[in-house]
C-alpha cells in the first residue's frame, strides 16, 4: 500500500471532518436544547460563505492589506450569520416552541427554501471563485505535499474554536443555562435562567461555528454557490447522528468518523456515490444505533 | 402611547433587517470584472417593508394568541360548510364533474397538459397526505417513490415492451415495495429522524439514477415512452392528451374514493391514534408498525401510479424531475391545504401548480415564496386552507 | 365487608396472572427486584408503595412496553391450569389481545379524538377489517363499523360517560378523563383490568364514584382487577390483596387487614399516616 497516498486521504479525511464538525455543533447544540432539527442550519453556513465574500471583495477593492480584509471579512461573516441565526430562530421557531414538533420542522424545511431562494435571488446561481485567503506558509513546504496549508489551516482553526467552545460551554454563566436548559427546561426557567436568551445563545453560538466552517471550505475549495449549504448541512447532520445527537464531543468524533470514510472511500473505491454514501451511512446508522456512538438512549417515560 | 409603541417596535424591526440583508441584497461583486454594485433601492425597499410586515406580523400574532384561548372547535369555515351540507355538496359535486368533463374540449391542449401536470401533482399529495395527513410521518423523499413508478413503466416498456395499462400497477406496487424496504427499518425512528433518512433515500435514488447509466441511462434519461394505448386505436396528438386528461382524472377520483374510505375506518382511526400518542395506541392493541407500514406502503403506491402516468404523459424522464424540490412542493401542497383534509390537499395542489404557470413572471419567485409559505402556514394556520374535518359518528341511542 | 370481598377460589385453578421472581434493570439501576404477585379470578388486588417504588415499571413489564430483565409473566385468561401461557417480552399490542387492558398514570387520551372515537380505538384490538376491506367496505365492513360504535357508545353508557360523546376527550373534566381512560381499556375486552392510579387529582366525590365503578365492573363483567393507588381509603375498601413494594422489593403481602398492622409496611411509609388514614 501507498503510504503517502493513504497519509494525503487521512488528512484529507481529517479536514473534511473538520469543516463537519463546524457545522454539526450547531445542529447537536440546538437539537439539544430544543430538540428541533435545524434544517436550515446549512443555510447558515452558506450566509457566512456570501458574506466573507462580498466584503472582502469589498475590502480588496478599497485596497486594504490583506491581512485587515481576512480578519474584517472574517469577523463580518460571523456576525451577519449569528445574527441571521438568531432573526431565524425568532421568526421561524419561537411562535411555535409549544407546537407539534411536525410543524417546526416544516418551518425549518421552508426556512431553508426561503435562505436559499433569497441569497438566489439577491445574488446570483452561478458558482462565484472565493479567493485564497489563506497564505502559503514558508515553514510548512516540506510537508504541503501531505498536508496543504489551507488544511493546516482548516485544522488548526476547528481546533482552536473546539476549545473555546467546551471552555464557553463548561465554565461561562451562558454555557452553565445551556447545560441546565437541555436537561430540563421548565426547571431551568423556575431557576431563573432566561430559557429565550438560552436559546437565543445556542443559535448564535451554532451560527458563529457554522460561519467559520463556511469561509473555511469556501477559500479551501475557491467556489461557493447557493446552494452549498444544503449538501454540506445534509452531511453535517449525518455526523451529528452518528455521534449521537445533542452531545458535543460525538458531534466531533462523529465528523471525523464521516470525513474518514468519506475520504478513504472515495479515494480507493469510487467518486461516482460520494453523496450516496453520507446517506447510506445515515440510514445504517439510524438503524442500528439510533442514539448514535456517544448518545445516550432515551426511553420514553410512560 | 400604544400606537407609538408599536411604531417604535417597527423602526427598530426595520433597521435590524436593513442591517441584516446589507451584504446580500445591497452588494453585489462582479468578480469577473472587479466591480461591485450598490443597490440602495433593495436596502430602501427591505426598510420600508419591514416596517410594515412588522406590525402585521405582531398583529397577526397576538390574534392567534388571544384565538388560542378560546375552545377548541369553533365556527367552521365557510367551504367546510359548503362541503357538508348536502344540498351544497351534490350540485356542487356535479358542476365540477360537468367541468372536468368538458374541460379538455373547451380549452386549448397546453391548457389540457398543464392541467395534466396539475391533477398529477393532486395525486402526488394525496399519496402523500396519506402518510404526513393521516399517519402524521413526514416523508422528505417522496419523490423517490414517484421515481420508481417512472422509471419503471420507462425500463419496462424499453426492455419488454410493458404497455401503459400493466405498468400502472406495476409502478404502484414496485413503489410500495420500495416503501415497505425502506420503511420497516425506520419506521422505529422518531418523526423527525424518519424525515431525514426520507430525504436521505431520496436522494440515494435520485444519484443512483444519475450515476449508473448502464441501468438508467444516467442524466441523459429515457426517450421515446409511449403513452397510453386505446384498445390498439392510435390517436391523434390532441386526442391522446384528452385521453391522458380522462385517465388522471380517473385516477384522482380514485384517489379521492380511496382515501375517504380508509380515513373513515378502522385503520384510519388507527392511525390518527398513533399520530397523538403511541404509547396509548399500542396499549390499545395497535401493532405500530405494521399500522405505519401499511401507511407507507399507500402512500407510495400513489406516487408510483402517477410516475407511471407522469412517464406516459411527458414521454421523456430524467433523474432531474424527481429532485428533492419535487418532494418538497407536494409536501407544500399537503401543508398549504391541510394535512389529512382531502379538498384542502386538491386546492392546494391545483394553486401551487396552476398558479406559478399562469404567473411566469412569478416563476423566478416560486421557491421563495413556498418557503414563506411553509412557515406561515405552520404558524397561523397550522390545519392548512381547508382545514380536515373529521366524520362524528351516528349511532342508536 | 363480605358483599364486596368474593372470592371464585377453587383448588384446581390456577391464578389468572401470575409474576414468578420479576426483576428489572436499568443500566445500573435496579427498579424491580424479584418480584411474586398473583391474582386469582375475579379478585381485586391492589399493589401500593411509596413514590418511585417501581410500581409503574411493574405495570410496564407486565404490559409489554419495558421486557423484564428476568423473570416470568404468566396469564391464564380463565383459570384454566392448562391454557397457561408466557407473555414476556410480547409487545404491549399482543399483549392487550391477549387480555390485559391498562390505563396511564399521566392521563393518555387521544386528544385529537373525541369521547367515543377513543373508545371505539379501544376496540381495535377485537375487530380486524385490514386495507381492502375498509376500500370495499362490504358488509362485513359495516357490520364491523356498527357493531365499534354501538359497543362503544354502552360501554360510555356503562361507565357514566354518555353525555360528552362527541366532546373532544381532552375538554373533559379532569375526573371524567380518568374514566375515559378506563372506558377505552373496557373496549378491548380484557380479562384483567390494570389501573395506574385511577383515583389521582380526583376530588372524595369522583373517588367515590370510582370505588362503586371498579366494583360494577368487577362484579359485572366479572373482569379482574390490579390497581396501583396512593388513595388509602379506595385500596383498602376494595381490595381483597394488597402487595407493597419498596426501593423495588416486595415487602409485604396480604389481606387489608393484614397490611395495616403490618409494621414493615408502616416504617416504609415513614410513620403512622397509613394507620391514621385508615382508622378514619
Amino acid at each position: 500500500m501507498d503510504f503517502e497516498y493513504f497519509t494525503q486521504l487521512f488528512f484529507g479525511g481529517l479536514t473534511r471532518g473538520s469543516i463537519y464538525a463546524l457545522i454539526a455543533l450547531g445542529y447537536t447544540m440546538v437539537y439539544g436544547i430544543i430538540e428541533l432539527i435545524n434544517f436550515a442550519h446549512g443555510e447558515i453556513y452558506m450566509i457566512g460563505a456570501f458574506t466573507g465574500l462580498i466584503i472582502s471583495s469589498v475590502l480588496t477593492m478599497m485596497g486594504m492589506p490583506t491581512l485587515a480584509v481576512i480578519i474584517l471579512a472574517g469577523m463580518a461573516a460571523i456576525i451577519y450569520s449569528c445574527a441571521y441565526g438568531y432573526t431565524m430562530e425568532k421568526i421561524a421557531y419561537k411562535p411555535l416552541r409549544n407546537a407539534p414538533r411536525l410543524s417546526a420542522l416544516i418551518s425549518a424545511i421552508g426556512m431553508s427554501l426561503f435562505l436559499q431562494n433569497y441569497v438566489l435571488l439577491a445574488q446570483t446561481s452561478d458558482f462565484l471563485p472565493f479567493p485564497s485567503l489563506v497564505p502559503e506558509f514558508k515553514f510548512w513546504e516540506p510537508y504541503s505535499h501531505i498536508l496543504t496549508t489551507p488544511e493546516l489551516m482548516i485544522l488548526s482553526t476547528t481546533v482552536f474554536v473546539m476549545i473555546l467552545l467546551t471552555f464557553l460551554i463548561k465554565f461561562t454563566k451562558i454555557g452553565k443555562a445551556m447545560r441546565a436548559t437541555s436537561q430540563d427546561k421548565i426547571m431551568a426557567s423556575l431557576l431563573g435562567i432566561n430559557v429565550d436568551q438560552v436559546i437565543s445563545a445556542t443559535f448564535v453560538v451554532g451560527s458563529a461555528t457554522a460561519a467559520i466552517g463556511g469561509i473555511l471550505i469556501a477559500s479551501h475549495i475557491g467556489q461557493i454557490n447557493f446552494y452549498m449549504g444544503f449538501i454540506a448541512g445534509i452531511k453535517a447532520f449525518v455526523a451529528a447522528v452518528l455521534g449521537g445527537i445533542g452531545s458535543i464531543p460525538g458531534a466531533v468524533l462523529g465528523s471525523f468518523v464521516l470525513g474518514w470514510t468519506e475520504s478513504f472511500f472515495t479515494g480507493y473505491i469510487s467518486s461516482d456515490y460520494e453523496d450516496v454514501f453520507a446517506f447510506i451511512f445515515l440510514v445504517v446508522i439510524l438503524i442500528f444505533r439510533p442514539s448514535g456512538i456517544l448518545g445516550r438512549s432515551q426511553t420514553q417515560k410512560v | 402611547m400604544t400606537a407609538k409603541h408599536e411604531i417604535r417596535k417597527s423602526i427598530i424591526a426595520s433597521i435590524w433587517f436593513m442591517f441584516l440583508t446589507f451584504p446580500i441584497m445591497v452588494i453585489k461583486v462582479n468578480t469577473v470584472t472587479n466591480t461591485i454594485e450598490w443597490r440602495w433601492y433593495n436596502m430602501a425597499l427591505v426598510g420600508i417593508g419591514i416596517f410594515f410586515l412588522s406590525m402585521l406580523w405582531r398583529y397577526l400574532l397576538k390574534k392567534k394568541e388571544e384565538g388560542g384561548k378560546k375552545e377548541k372547535k369553533a365556527g367552521l369555515s365557510l367551504i367546510q360548510r359548503l362541503l357538508q351540507e348536502k344540498q351544497f355538496a351534490l350540485p356542487g359535486m356535479v358542476i365540477i364533474a360537468v367541468i372536468t368533463i368538458i374541460f379538455p374540449h373547451i380549452f386549448s391542449m397546453y391548457q389540457t397538459n398543464i392541467m395534466i401536470s396539475a391533477l398529477i401533482f393532486v395525486m402526488l399529495g394525496l399519496g402523500l397526505n396519506i402518510v404526513i395527513g393521516l399517519a402524521g410521518l413526514l416523508v422528505l423523499g417522496y419523490a423517490a417513490f414517484f421515481a420508481v413508478g417512472a422509471y419503471a413503466y420507462a425500463l419496462l416498456n424499453l426492455h419488454y415492451g410493458v404497455g401503459f395499462w400493466i405498468a400502472l400497477p406495476i409502478g404502484g406496487i414496485l413503489a410500495a415495495l420500495f416503501g415497505i424496504l425502506l420503511g420497516y427499518p425506520v419506521l422505529r425512528l422518531r418523526g423527525d429522524y424518519l424525515a431525514i433518512v426520507t430525504l436521505g433515500f431520496g436522494e440515494i435514488i435520485r444519484l443512483v439514477l444519475e450515476n449508473w447509466n448502464e441501468f438508467s441511462f444516467g442524466p441523459s434519461g429515457i426517450k421515446n415512452i409511449p403513452k397510453p394505448g386505446f384498445f390498439g386505436i392510435e390517436l391523434s396528438m390532441q386526442a391522446t392528451t384528452i385521453y391522458i386528461f380522462y385517465i388522471v382524472v380517473l385516477l384522482v377520483v380514485f384517489t379521492i374514493f380511496v382515501i375517504n374510505r380508509l380515513k373513515n375506518s378502522r385503520i384510519g382511526r388507527a392511525w390518527t391514534a398513533l399520530k397523538d400518542d403511541e404509547i396509548a395506541s399500542q396499549a390499545m392493541g395497535i401493532d405500530k408498525a405494521k399500522t405505519k407500514l401499511r401507511a407507507f406502503a399507500l402512500g407510495s403506491t400513489w406516487a408510483g401510479m402517477a410516475g407511471v402516468v407522469f412517464a406516459a404523459k411527458t414521454t421523456f424522464i430524467n433523474p432531474a424531475s424527481f429532485t428533492l424540490w419535487e418532494s418538497v412542493i407536494i409536501l407544500c401542497t399537503v401543508v398549504l391545504g391541510g394535512m389529512g383534509s382531502i379538498a384542502g390537499v386538491i386546492a392546494g395542489a391545483l394553486l401551487l401548480i396552476l398558479l406559478p404557470e399562469y404567473m411566469r413572471d412569478f416563476g423566478e419567485f416560486r421557491m421563495i415564496t413556498f418557503g414563506a409559505v411553509l412557515i406561515l402556514m405552520m404558524i397561523f394556520r397550522p390545519g392548512g386552507m381547508i382545514e380536515d374535518v373529521r366524520k362524528t359518528y351516528k349511532f342508536e341511542k | 365487608m363480605s358483599v364486596r370481598h368474593i372470592s371464585l377460589r377453587s383448588d384446581n385453578m390456577k391464578p389468572i396472572l401470575e409474576v414468578k421472581n420479576m426483576t428489572m434493570d436499568f443500566g445500573g439501576l435496579r427498579a424491580i427486584d424479584s418480584v411474586d404477585l398473583s391474582i386469582e379470578k375475579g379478585q381485586i388486588v391492589a399493589l401500593i408503595g411509596p413514590n418511585g417504588a417501581g410500581k409503574t415499571t411493574f405495570f410496564n413489564c407486565i404490559t409489554g412496553i419495558y421486557t423484564p430483565t428476568s423473570g416470568d409473566i404468566y396469564i391464564s385468561p380463565n383459570g384454566e391450569s392448562d391454557k397457561q401461557e408466557r407473555i414476556n417480552g410480547l409487545k404491549p399490542n399482543i399483549v392487550t389481545r391477549k387480555g390485559l387492558a391498562r390505563t396511564f398514570q399521566n392521563i393518555r387520551l387521544f386528544t385529537s379524538m373525541t369521547v367515543l372515537e377513543n373508545v371505539m380505538i379501544g376496540c381495535h384490538a377485537v375487530t380486524k377489517v385490514g386495507i381492502m376491506g375498509a376500500i370495499f367496505r362490504g358488509i362485513k365492513t359495516k357490520t364491523e363499523e356498527r357493531f365499534i360504535v354501538e359497543k362503544s357508545y354502552s360501554i360510555l353508557e356503562k361507565i357514566g360517560l354518555a353525555k360528552y360523546v362527541d366532546e373532544l376527550a381532552v375538554n373533559l373534566p379532569y375526573g371524567a378523563q380518568r374514566r375515559l381512560e378506563i372506558a377505552r381499556a373496557l373496549a378491548t375486552n380484557p380479562f384483567l383490568l390494570l389501573l395506574d392510579e385511577p383515583a389521582a387529582g380526583m376530588n372524595p366525590q369522583e373517588t367515590m364514584e370510582l370505588d362503586e365503578l371498579i366494583l360494577r365492573i368487577r362484579n359485572t363483567e366479572g373482569i379482574s382487577i390490579l390497581l396501583i393507588e396512593h388513595d388509602m381509603k379506595l385500596v383498602m375498601s376494595l381490595s381483597e390483596k394488597i402487595y407493597v413494594v419498596d426501593y423495588g422489593r416486595k415487602i409485604a403481602e396480604g389481606t387489608p387487614e393484614e397490611i395495616r398492622h403490618n409494621s414493615v409496611v408502616i416504617k416504609a411509609y415513614l410513620g403512622e399516616e397509613i394507620g391514621e388514614e385508615c382508622d378514619a
